[in-house]
C-alpha cells in the first residue's frame, strides 16, 4: 500500500474527475457530493504520507519507479522528501476547501468546474512528487490547462485577457525550462532523473545559463518582480476557488522549483547570482508592499500582498542558511493557508455584494459579526502577528537574513510594518466604521458551510503559529542535506 | 535483349496491384450504380483499403526486397508508411461521407480519385528509383488537383485547383530538373546506385550541388514549407473540407518518404549541403507559419499556416541527423525517427481538427470561420473537449501526442548543436500557442451564437472520439509508436 501512495495522491483526484464530468451540469446535487467525496478521498490518501514519513531521512521516500518512455529513458519516477511532502498535504487539503467554496456560488457548468479543480489538484501533486525531469515538466505544463479554463469560463468581466495572459506568461518560462531540461538530459548521457542531475558536474558558464532558464520559468510562477504583472490580473478575474488555488498552491510551484532544480543543479551559479536574487526579493518585499497599500480592489490588494510574501520565500532561499530556507518553507505553507483564507473571505463578501471595491464596504461588522472575527484573525496572520502561522516563517527568514547581513535583514523587516499597514487599513475600511452602503445593512452572516471552511483554516493558522514543530521537523533533514550539497559546489 | 528478361517478383507489389484492380472495379461498378446506391462505391473503397492493409501486412519482411529491375522497394519503412496511409485515407472517407452526400459530391469519381491518389502515394513510398518516385508523385498530385476542383460550381475551389496545379506543375518541373542533374552527375537513376557512386567520389560536385538545390526546392514545395508555401493557405481554404483533410494528412506521409528516399538514401554523401538548406527552411517555416496563423479568421487558413509550422518542425528533426562531419548511425536514426514520429503525430492531429470542422458544417453552412466554434462547450461538451485536445496537442502542451513529437525533435536538434535554433523554435511555438488558445477561448469562454444541435452519423462521432482519445493516449504512453518508428528506420536504412 505504502508503495503506491504518491500515485494514489495524483490519480485519485484526476480519475475521480471523470465521473464528475460525465454527470453533466444538470445533476448538481450529485456533482457536488461526488466532488466532495473525491476531494476528501484525495486528502485521505495523502495523510499516510505524513504519518509514514521518516523525518531522520534526508533522501527521497515513498519512491515509485516504473519505465515510462524507454525510448528516451524517461521514467515514471515519484518520491518525496521533507521539502515536497508538506505541499502534497497542503494541496489535497486546499482542494476540499475549494470544492466547498464553489458549492452554491457556481451555477454555470458546475460539473466542469469541480472536475477542473480535481484534475488540477492531481497534477499539482504530480509536480511536487515527480523526480523525472520530463515527468515534472509534463505535470507542470499540463496544470496550466485547467487553470486557463477556470479563469476563462468562470471568471470576471475581463477574464479572457487575464486567462490568456496567465497562460502565455507561464508558457514562456516553461518552454525555456524545457530546453534546459533537454540540455541536461543530453549532457547527463540520457538520464532524466533529477537526482542524477544533482550530481552532474557542470562548468560555471553552462550553470549560469541553466540557472537563468530555470529562473525565467520559476520567477514567472512565483511570481518575482518584475514578471509579476500577470498575477493581479489573474487573481482579480478568477473565481474565488481559482484565486485560492493560484495563491495557495500554484505560486509555491515556482519556489519549489528553485529548491528542486536551480539550487542543487547549479549551486555555483546560485551562489554567484545570489545578490541579484536577493535584490529582486527585497524589491518584491518593499516595493510591492507599497503597491499593495494603494489598491482599491481587495483581491488586488491580497494579490500584491502575496507577491510581497513570496519575496520573503525567495529571500530565504538565497541567503543559504538553514534558518532562511526552513523559514521560507514554513512561510510557503503558512501563506498557503492564509492567502486561501483571505481570498475565501473576500469571496464570502463578493458573493453577497458582487463588489470587491473597498470603497463599497464599511461597517460590515455590524451585520456579519462572526465573519468579521474570522477575517480579523486572517488579516492579523497576513500581517505576521505572533501566535499565527504568518509570524513563524517571517521571523525565521528575518533571523536568517540578519545572520547573513544585518542590512538585508533590516530591509526585510520593513514588511512587518508594511504588511500590517496595508492589511489592517483594508480591514478597518471594510469592517469597521459607519454603514454607508445600504446593501451592507442587509448582509446576512456566514452560513454553516462558510463557517466550516473558515474554521478549518483558522485552526490550521493558529496551530501552525503556536506549534510549528511538526512542520519544521519533517523538513529539517532534507534542508540540511540540500544546503550541504549547495555549499560543496560543483567546480 | 529478350533473353535477359526475368519475370519480376510481383509479390511485394500485391497491395498496389490490388488497389489498381479494385479501382477499375469501382470505376465499372459506378456506371451501373444509381444515385441511391452510392454507398457501394464507399464500401468498396473501404474494403479495398482494408484489403491493401492485409496485403501489406502479408508482405512484411525484415529484409529489404527490391523488385521490378530494382525500381520498387519493399522494406519495413514502406510497409509502415503504407499502413498509416491506408489508415488516414480510410479516416478521411469515413469523416467525409456525410459532407459529400449533403453537397451532392458523393460521386464515383471522388472515390476513384482518392484511390488513385493513394496508389500514387504508395508508389512514392516504395520508390527505389528516381523514375518510380516521379511517377508516384505525379499520379498523386494529378489526382489531388482534380479532387480540389471536384465541386465544379464553386469558384473558389476552381481557383484553388488552378493555383495548386500551376504551382504544383512548376514544382514537379523543378524536381525533375534536379533529378536530371543528379542523373548527369552520377549516371544513375537508381537510388542505391546513386548513393554508391557518390560515396566513391566519382560524381561531378558542381552539377550535383546544383541539382541538389532543385531537388530540395521540389521537396519543400510538396511539404509546403517556406519559401515554397504559398499554395498551402489558398488550397486548404479553397478546397472542399474533405479534400483539405486529405491533402493535410496522407500526402505528408508520402512526402516524408520522398524526402527520406531522396536526401537520406540517395544524397547522404552531401548531407552537409542539404542539412543547411533544410535548416533555413525549417526555421523560416516555424517562424512564418506561427506568425501568419495569428492573423487568420478562417479556421482552414489557420490550420494551413499551422501545417507550415509543423512541417518546419518535422524538417528540424530531419536536419539534425548529422553533427558536423561526424556520421553516427544512432544519432542519425534518432533524428530521422523523431521526424517520422512528428509526421505521424501531425497527421493524427490534422485529421482530428479537420474532422471537427466537418462536424460543425451542415447543409448550406460551411463551418469555416473561427467564430463558428463559439460556445461549442454549450452545444456539445464532449466534442469541445476533443477540439481542446487537438488544439493543445498542436500547441505542444503535454499530455498530448504533440508534446512528445516536439520533445523528440527538440532533443535531436539540441544534440546536433542547434541549441539556439531550438530556443527560437520554442519561442515561436509560444507565439503559436496564442492562436490555438484562441480557439479554446471561443469554444469555452464565449456564448454560442448558433444553438442548433450537431448532426453527425454515429460512425463519424465514434471515429472522431477515437481520434481524440488516440491523441491523448499516445501522449500519455508515447513509447510504443516512438520505438516502432525507430525500429522501422533501423531496419530500412
Amino acid at each position: 500500500m505504502n508503495a503506491y501512495l504518491l500515485s494514489l495522491a495524483i490519480w485519485v483526484p484526476i480519475l475521480g474527475a471523470i465521473p464528475v464530468l460525465l454527470l453533466g451540469s444538470e445533476r448538481r446535487f450529485l456533482v457536488r457530493w461526488l466532488s466532495l467525496a473525491v476531494a476528501i478521498a484525495g486528502f485521505l490518501v495523502a495523510i499516510p504520507l505524513y504519518m509514514g514519513f521518516d523525518p531522520a531521512v534526508a533522501g527521497m521516500q515513498f519512491v515509485e519507479q516504473a519505465p515510462w518512455v524507454p525510448r528516451f529513458n524517461l521514467q515514471y519516477l515519484l518520491g518525496v522528501d521533507g521539502i515536497s511532502m508538506p505541499f502534497i498535504l497542503l494541496n489535497s487539503f486546499i482542494t476540499i476547501m475549494v470544492v466547498l467554496a464553489g458549492w452554491d456560488v457556481i451555477t454555470n457548468k458546475q460539473g466542469q468546474y469541480m472536475a477542473a479543480f480535481l484534475i488540477m489538484s492531481g497534477l499539482m501533486n504530480g509536480i511536487f512528487s515527480a523526480l523525472d525531469g520530463v515527468l515534472f515538466y509534463v505535470f507542470f505544463e499540463a496544470s496550466l490547462i485547467p487553470m486557463y479554463l477556470i479563469i476563462g469560463v468562470w471568471g470576471g468581466p475581463n477574464r479572457v485577457y487575464a486567462a490568456i495572459k496567465f497562460f502565455l506568461y507561464t508558457l514562456l518560462g516553461s518552454l525555456l525550462m524545457l530546453v534546459a531540461l533537454i540540455w541536461l538530459f543530453l549532457v547527463s548521457g540520457g538520464s532524466a532523473n533529477i537526482l542524477d542531475w544533482h550530481q552532474l558536474k557542470i562548468g560555471m558558464a553552462p550553470q549560469i545559463l541553466i540557472f537563468i532558464a530555470f529562473l525565467v520559468s520559476f520567477a514567472v510562477k512565483v511570481p518575482m518582480w518584475p514578471v509579476h504583472t500577470w498575477l493581479p490580473d489573474a487573481h482579480v478575474e478568477a473565481p474565488t476557488g481559482g484565486s485560492v488555488v493560484l495563491a495557495a498552491i500554484a505560486l509555491k510551484l515556482g519556489a519549489y522549483g528553485f529548491l528542486r532544480f536551480s539550487l542543487p543543479i547549479a549551486p555555483d551559479a546560485s551562489d554567484y547570482l545570489a545578490p541579484l536574487m536577493i535584490a529582486l526579493s527585497l524589491t518584491a518585499i518593499i516595493y510591492i508592499g507599497f503597491v499593495a497599500l494603494v489598491q482599491a480592489d481587495m483581491k488586488k490588494l491580497v494579490a500584491y500582498s502575496s507577491i510581497s510574501h513570496m519575496g520573503f520565500v525567495t529571500l530565504g532561499f538565497f541567503i543559504f542558511n538553514p534558518l532562511g530556507v526552513e523559514g521560507a518553507l514554513v512561510q510557503m505553507i503558512s501563506h498557503g493557508f492564509i492567502s486561501a483564507a483571505m481570498f475565501l473571505c473576500i469571496g464570502v463578501m463578493y458573493d453577497r455584494m458582487h463588489s470587491r471595491e473597498i470603497a463599497d464596504y464599511g461597517g460590515v461588522v455590524n451585520t456579519m459579526p462572526k465573519f468579521a472575527a474570522f477575517f480579523m484573525l486572517f488579516s492579523m496572520a497576513n500581517a505576521g502577528l505572533p501566535a499565527t502561522s504568518g509570524f513563524v516563517g517571517e521571523f525565521m527568514v528575518i533571523l536568517g537574513a540578519v545572520k547573513f547581513n544585518f542590512f538585508i535583514g533590516m530591509a526585510a523587516a520593513v514588511t512587518l510594518i508594511l504588511g500590517a499597514a496595508y492589511t489592517l487599513w483594508m480591514y478597518k475600511r471594510v469592517i469597521f466604521g459607519e454603514i454607508t452602503n445600504p446593501q451592507v445593512a442587509k448582509l446576512a452572516d456566514i452560513g454553516y458551510r462558510e463557517f466550516l471552511i473558515l474554521a478549518l483554516l483558522a485552526i490550521c493558522v493558529l496551530a501552525m503559529g503556536l506549534y510549528p514543530y511538526p512542520f519544521t521537523e519533517v523538513m529539517h533533514a532534507s534542508v540540511e542535506n540540500l544546503l550541504k550539497h549547495v555549499a560543496v559546489g560543483k567546480l | 535483349m529478350l533473353n535477359n528478361f526475368v519475370v519480376p517478383d510481383f509479390y511485394p507489389l500485391a497491395p498496389e496491384i490490388l488497389l489498381l484492380s479494385m479501382s477499375f472495379v469501382i470505376l465499372l461498378a459506378d456506371l451501373v450504380l444509381g444515385k441511391t446506391q452510392r454507398w457501394v462505391a464507399f464500401a468498396l473503397s473501404i474494403i479495398t483499403l482494408l484489403g491493401c492493409a492485409a496485403a501489406t501486412v502479408m508482405t512484411v519482411n525484415a529484409q529489404t526486397v527490391l523488385t521490378m529491375s530494382n525500381l520498387f522497394v519493399d522494406d519495413l519503412l514502406s510497409d509502415f508508411l503504407k499502413l498509416m496511409t491506408y489508415l488516414s485515407v480510410i479516416m478521411v472517407l469515413v469523416y467525409g461521407r456525410q459532407y459529400l452526400i449533403v453537397r451532392g459530391l458523393d460521386k464515383g469519381e471522388f472515390y476513384l480519385l482518392v484511390l488513385f491518389a493513394t496508389l500514387g502515394m504508395m508508389v512514392m513510398i516504395s520508390a527505389a528509383s528516381l523514375l518510380t518516385l516521379y511517377l508516384g508523385l505525379e499520379l498523386m498530385s494529378l489526382s489531388l488537383y482534380a479532387l480540389v476542383a471536384i465541386d465544379r460550381d464553386s469558384k473558389r475551389a476552381t481557383e484553388a485547383a488552378m493555383k495548386y496545379f500551376v504551382l504544383g506543375a512548376l514544382a514537379s518541373g523543378l524536381l525533375l530538373y534536379g533529378m536530371s542533374m543528379l542523373y548527369g552527375a552520377t549516371g544513375n537513376l537508381n537510388i542505391a546506385d546513386i548513393s554508391q557512386v557518390l560515396y566513391q567520389g566519382q560524381a561531378d560536385k558542381t552539377v550535383l550541388v546544383f541539382g541538389l538545390v532543385f531537388i530540395v526546392a521540389g521537396i519543400a514545395f510538396k511539404l509546403g514549407v517556406v519559401p515554397f508555401h504559398m499554395w498551402i493557405p489558398d488550397v486548404y481554404h479553397g478546397a472542399p473540407t474533405v479534400v483539405t483533410m486529405l491533402i493535410g494528412s496522407a500526402p505528408k506521409l508520402a512526402a516524408f518518404a520522398m524526402t527520406l528516399r531522396l536526401l537520406v538514401y540517395a544524397l547522404f554523401a552531401v548531407v552537409a549541403e542539404w542539412q543547411q538548406m533544410l535548416l533555413i527552411t525549417a526555421v523560416l517555416s516555424i517562424a512564418l507559419g506561427n506568425l501568419a496563423a495569428i492573423a487568420q479568421k478562417n479556421i482552414k487558413r489557420m490550420l494551413a499556416y499551422s501545417a507550415i509550422s509543423h512541417m518546419g518542425f518535422m524538417l528540424l528533426g530531419l536536419t539534425s541527423g548529422v553533427i558536423g562531419k561526424e556520421v553516427d548511425p544512432f544519432t542519425a536514426i534518432n533524428a530521422y525517427s523523431s521526424a517520422l514520429y512528428y509526421t505521424l503525430a501531425y497527421v493524427l492531429m490534422s485529421l482530428g481538427s479537420f474532422g471537427m470542422v466537418l462536424l460543425l458544417s451542415r447543409t448550406g453552412h460551411e463551418a469555416e470561420e473561427l467564430d463558428d466554434f463559439k460556445g461549442l462547450n454549450q452545444r456539445s461538451p464532449w466534442f469541445a473537449g476533443m477540439m481542446l485536445v487537438f488544439m493543445l496537442s498542436m500547441a505542444g502542451i503535454p499530455f498530448f501526442i504533440g508534446f512528445f513529437a516536439k520533445f523528440a525533435v527538440l532533443t535531436a536538434a539540441v544534440k546536433a548543436g542547434y541549441l539556439y535554433v531550438a530556443i527560437g523554435a520554442v519561442m515561436f511555438s509560444l507565439i503559436g500557442a496564442f492562436y490555438y488558445l484562441r480557439v479554446i477561448k471561443l469554444m469555452y469562454f464565449d456564448e454560442a451564437e448558433d444553438k442548433l444541435p450537431l448532426v453527425a452519423r454515429t460512425s463519424f462521432r465514434i471515429l472522431l472520439s477515437l481520434n481524440g482519445i488516440a491523441v491523448a493516449a499516445f501522449g500519455l504512453f508515447p513509447d510504443a509508436v516512438m520505438s516502432l518508428c525507430t525500429a522501422v528506420l533501423l531496419h530500412s536504412l
